[in-house]
């Protein structure tokens, strides 16, 4: 052992060579030997990620080739591309370079659609992806750090997009950023100085371009590239989830190989989701700034509206009255050195909601934790309707979004359906309190209704469609047993029951640990528990001699 | 010139003369004002006011009055002028099927022969907008000029790219895509519902003239990165992203995990 | 005989209450027995999936020279026609040479590579050993520095770098000026002509016909050197006239308009987007960003929307020669509310 430093091994052929030179440096072997049978389960949704990462790198790549003509500078100069309904007119050097992208690089459209597209299809699959893990309960112990880095990652992947928006400085864009200052101005005490120190001045000034891109194409990217590196980190760590089935559970992980059959779908996939994302931006237009105009304060178009994922706070912003039945939302405090405003009308819908979805996604996994008193590790994901209550919080929430996301839209809903603009916001107001609630409830029971109709495939088989008369002249409908393995997925689950108020050390029982037991029962007091061995049996042996005269006709049948 | 003295005193010599000085005043004070005023090049014979009277008594006087002088159902079109009996009439909107927020444009319910008289009547009560002179609905004009006025006077409620924009109350600002140069420069001169009134002192006829250039150019144009989804900005580009786009990509994550038979 | 075809659950206990539990549970079967796919029983299925990969990596080929013809085949002329098919080829080719790729592997993985699952063993990720162990370093390593005895050292360095990072965010303070009283006036003063936007021609009392509505700037804005856009963005002012009978002027504001010509700040009270949607009937205006609905009959109060404040109002007479003028600057600041404003 003493030689160890000294390798006997030869290789035979050149690569084989070169390879072992750098393996003697960096020390790939153990590496592989790690990772290249590691298994993963192959389900399709546990793509999203892998989606999120690939338009990541598309973005990467297209983001590269669009800075090496992109100039964000806010100077004012005179268009003189090839665009002739803006030949002449008088825009920021910002805006007249997004245009020689678009009209005078060859590709340079091409590559701006592709790298807007990836840019709503990475915040869509982030959102899917969080959305995935949330209704499977993926996010339990241990995975609970990443959890926060994939919320994280959300929050940031918003920040990009948004500071990407408005980059190109057209009118769109810049209305969008004059919202923002006033979103910001009615911040108090500080709100002024805040928007004066972003704008380098009285908006729109001439530094706020140069500065989003410096965030958008720096600091942004640099901090979700070790965001994703933290949390694939922790994916090695965890080993991924699986969803729950025979052979499966918290101490295997089924699967295949990383090598070759998982590398080479997810290897693949990358190409493909390359490919649909060219397939978008070769036929379909995304952002035509040449329709906006260069930014001006004066000028606005109608349906001026954020890229999608912005959409929940403009809509928030929509909903909320300025007014409420005769009550002003906006409020001039009277203090010792002078009159105070505080625009609740604007900071409460910017900050409320984006605030209360942001804080209950965090702290989500604590507080099911708590609730649950669960402290074991999950490896096997739940089926959504097999924790129905974490799946109708989920849908309540998914709604709550999505009115304030609708809302923001409600001018073309109004023009594309027909109907009033004002009648839109009402509704819509009125969904804002009773969509979630509606959402739970229904998805409560379409979550247990679900699960009955597991237990009664699990007992009595699948319905057949097949209607047989039995010599007697009894009708019944054929119905054919489901396999043990095929049963076990449907069986194989925990149905946790409420946990009642436990007394503490001192022997008392805390107002927490009454809250605690409280909702513990608002979680599992509905319940529809697993079939058991037993109840298979009984529903043999008693009153179900038709099935078994059924599987006898059936084979008569074949 | 003994035969011309003699048909100086032709009894219908005065009527000539006449005839003569209206027409060369008419005509000098038609040149003179043909910078500033929407030179009137359609005219209207007598004939046509008459038949105008009576399709108007036919199908209008029920809301807009006998003699156009309105009613509680129906604006006064005193003075409203040839052009806006040309853009109510010609996009269908006029005779209006019922009591809306808006009348609808719909197909026009008369001829072009009906709706001169009708206008050539309406004309006839008192002075109002006529029908442009086709110098200013040729689309020749500067598109680039035409398009900041576009920007400033029509985009806040037809959309930076005329695909139209939602109002108050059940009522909006239509789509411009197909809707013909002369009946655009009627709307904008006429103001014709809820749209303000852009006179000639407020947008110039040739600003106008770019303004409609501007429309006919991007019309023409399409998109150059490929079907506008519509036009309508960030809403229909987040839902072909979330349809279509993830759509396709789950298709295919379904297929890239699904076993081979 | 028990209907289960509704899925009601019929006396089995199926929804139980809570106080139940299930003493037994199905065992694990264990994974399902692997089923052979055609391509690993026939070789001539086998032989075809080959070919379909091969001719989808071909696809790929095609697609990257579709490209190449699109980029130098293409010529670029001025006209959006070119321009878009040019971009559709470009596209397609990409599309095609990045499908064909993806495509082909992944059908190469499905249809030819092995298909067996594997199960593998989770370790802990934490083992007690490892914990000890880390838990006895950190205890030695925090002995060894002594800072628990040591408080005097431990004390300094917590004083010291909690002022540390200060410096960094007192180096951000010139990312812009202090808004001193820059939100509260506008460009608008005494006798300032209105003018109509972009062009910048004054505007006649009489060119404002009932109905009619006018974008305004100040006079001069056009011929700044600095600060344009900022100064249009307070500035920007929409200009209309009605029937003198339909406004309702409050006291002392009666002779802010021109017979039934009035002027009001075209930016939002809201968040700041430009007013501009004029109904000249209804005299509605709409903010299209947030559908804050203004009427001018009332001084621009808010009827609906999330907008609380009325849109300024900008005092206008006519001068000597029958142009509209500013009677002073806005009486109070325009556009979204803000801390100081009062």
């Amino acid at each position: 052992m003493s030689t160890a430093t000294e390798s006997t091994y030869r290789p035979a052929t050149k690569v084989g060579r070169v390879t072992d030179f750098v393996d003697q440096r960096v020390g790939g072997s153990p590496i592989l030997r790690e990772f290249g049978r590691k298994v993963f389960p192959d389900h399709w949704s546990f793509m999203f990620g892998e989606v999120a990462l690939y338009t990541f790198v598309i973005l990467l790549l297209t983001g590269t080739f669009l800075t090496f003509f992109f100039d964000p500078s806010m100077a004012e100069t005179t268009y003189a591309g090839s665009y002739v309904p803006l030949k002449g007119v008088d825009m920021s050097v910002a805006y007249s370079s997004s245009l020689n992208i678009s009209f005078d690089i060859r590709g340079g459209l091409f590559m701006r659609q592709v790298h807007h597209w990836s840019a709503l299809l990475f915040v869509a699959s982030v959102a899917v992806h969080m959305l995935r893990v949330f209704f499977t309960g993926a996010f339990r112990k241990p995975r609970e750090l990443n959890w926060v880095v994939g919320g994280t990652l959300v929050i940031l992947s918003l920040a990009a997009g948004f500071t990407g928006y408005s980059l190109p400085d057209d009118l769109l864009s810049g209305n969008g950023l004059r919202i923002i200052d006033g979103v910001v101005k009615s911040i108090p005490i500080v709100g002024s100085y805040i928007s004066f120190f972003l704008f380098g001045g009285e908006f729109p000034g001439s530094a706020i371009i140069g500065r989003l891109y410096v965030l958008h194409i720096l600091l942004i990217p640099a901090i979700i590239l070790l965001m994703i590196a933290i949390h694939l980190f922790m994916v090695v760590v965890h080993k991924h989830t699986q969803y729950p089935g025979p052979g499966r559970n918290d101490g295997n992980v089924v699967g295949y190989p990383l090598g070759p059959v998982y590398a080479a779908k997810a290897g693949g996939f990358f190409f493909i989701v390359f490919g649909v994302v060219a397939l978008m931006a070769a036929a379909f237009t995304i952002n035509p700034i040449w329709n906006y105009g260069p930014y001006d304060p004066s000028p606005v178009s109608a349906g001026t509206q954020p890229d999608w994922y912005i959409g929940w706070v403009d809509g928030a912003l929509r909903l909320m009255p300025g007014w409420l039945f005769g009550f002003p939302l906006e409020w001039h405090i009277p203090l010792p050195w002078g009159v105070n405003t505080l625009s609740l009308n604007v900071l409460l819908p910017a900050l409320v909601p984006a605030g209360i979805v942001f804080t209950v996604l965090f702290a989500y996994p604590w507080i099911e934790r708590w609730i649950t008193k669960d402290d074991r590790e999950h490896h096997v994901l739940d089926r959504p309707r097999n924790a129905p209550t974490r799946t109708a919080i989920g849908m309540a929430g998914f709604t709550f979004y999505c009115v304030m996301w609708a809302a923001a839209s409600s001018d073309l809903v109004a023009t594309h359906f027909h109907v009033s603009l004002n009648d839109v916001t009402y509704w819509l107001r009125a969904l804002f309190f009773i969509g979630p609630v509606i959402a739970y409830a229904v998805t409560k029971r379409i979550a247990l209704a679900l699960q009955r109709k597991d237990r009664e495939i699990a007992l009595h088989g699948r319905e057949t469609g097949r209607i047989v008369r039995l010599p007697h002249g009894e009708f019944i409908e054929v119905h054919a047993q489901v396999d043990d393995y095929k049963r076990y997925k449907l069986v194989g689950f925990e149905s946790p029951e409420p946990l009642p108020e436990i007394v503490n050390s001192d022997g008392k029982v805390t107002q927490a640990e009454k809250l605690r037991a409280r909702l513990s029962r608002v979680f599992f007091e509905d319940r529809v528990a697993p079939a058991t061995p037993a109840e298979l049996e009984a529903s043999h042996a008693h009153g179900d001699h038709e099935i078994a005269e059924s599987e006898n006709l059936k084979e008569v049948a074949h | 010139m003994k035969a011309l003295s003699q048909k100086r005193r032709h009894p219908l010599a005065a009527v000539a003369l006449l005839l003569l000085g209206l027409i060369l005043t008419g005509g000098l004070y038609a040149a003179a004002t043909a910078p500033t005023a929407k030179a009137d090049t359609t005219t209207y014979t007598a004939a046509d006011t008459e038949e105008g009277s009576k399709l108007f008594i036919a199908n209008c006087a029920t809301c807009h009055g006998m003699g156009a002088v309105g009613s509680p159902s129906g604006p006064s079109l005193v003075g409203v002028g040839a052009a806006s009996v040309d853009f109510q009439v010609g996009t269908g909107r006029m005779p209006m099927e019922n009591q809306g927020p808006q009348a609808e444009q719909k197909p026009a319910q008369f001829n072009e022969e009906q709706t001169k008289q009708l206008a050539a009547y309406v004309a006839s009560l008192a002075p109002g907008p006529a029908v442009p002179a086709e110098e200013y609905t040729d689309g020749g004009g500067n598109a680039a000029e035409g398009g900041e006025l576009f920007r400033v006077n029509c985009a806040m409620c037809h959309n930076a790219a005329a695909a139209g924009g939602a109002l108050t109350r059940g009522k909006y600002a239509p789509a411009l895509a197909g809707v013909s140069n002369e009946h655009i420069y009627e709307a904008m001169v006429t103001g014709p519902q809820n749209m303000p009134v852009f006179n000639d002192a407020n947008i110039t006829p040739e600003g106008k003239r770019d303004i409609i250039t501007f429309l006919n150019t991007i019309e023409n144009n399409g998109s150059p990165g490929g079907a506008d989804l519509g036009a309508l900005g960030p809403v229909s580009e987040g839902l072909f992203a979330w349809v279509a786009g993830l759509g396709v990509i789950i298709a295919f994550t379904i297929w890239l995990t699904s076993r081979t038979s | 005989m028990a209907d289960h075809s509704d899925g009601t659950p019929a006396g089995s206990h199926a929804v139980a209450r809570a106080g139940r539990s299930d003493v037994e549970k199905f065992q694990d079967p264990g994974l399902a027995p692997h089923r052979l796919r055609l391509a690993d029983t026939d070789p001539r299925a086998a032989k075809r999936a080959e070919r379909q990969v091969a001719i989808l990596f071909g696809v790929s080929v095609v697609g990257t020279l579709l490209f190449f013809i699109a980029y130098f085949g293409v010529r670029l002329d001025d006209t959006i026609a070119t321009l878009r098919l040019q971009n559709l080829l470009l596209g397609l080719g990409v599309a095609f040479a990045m499908l064909g790729i993806g495509t082909g592997i992944v059908h190469w993985a499905r249809a030819l590579m092995p298909d067996h699952e594997v199960s593998e063993e989770r370790h802990e990720i934490r083992t007690e050993r490892d914990r000890v162990a880390a838990q006895r370093i950190v205890e030695d390593v925090l002995e060894e520095t002594g800072i628990k005895r040591r408080p005097l050292i431990r004390n300094t360095l917590i004083g010291a770098l909690a002022l540390a990072p200060l410096p960094a965010i007192a180096v951000f303070r010139d990312l812009g000026p202090l808004p001193g009283n820059a939100l509260r006036h506008t460009m608008w003063k005494e006798g300032t002509r209105l003018v109509r936007d972009p062009t910048g021609t004054p505007i006649k009392a009489s060119d404002v016909t009932i109905g009619s509505a006018f974008h305004v700037i100040p006079d001069g804005l056009n011929e700044l050197e600095h600060g344009k856009l900022e100064e249009k963005a307070k500035a920007v002012v929409l200009l209309m006239r009605l029937n003198p009978e339909s406004l309702n002027p409050s006291p002392g504001r009666e002779n802010w308009g021109y017979n039934g010509i009035v002027a009001y700040s075209k930016i939002c009270t809201h968040v700041g987007c430009p007013v501009a949607l004029y109904e000249q009937q209804t005299h509605h205006l709409l903010c299209p960003c947030h559908q804050s609905t203004f009427d001018l009959t009332q001084e621009c109060k808010v009827i609906f929307g999330p907008a609380n404040r009325p849109l300024p109002q900008l005092p206008i007479k006519v001068d000597s020669e029958g142009y509209l003028v500013a009677q002073s600057d806005f009486h109070e600041p325009v556009g979204p509310s803000f801390w100081e404003r009062g």
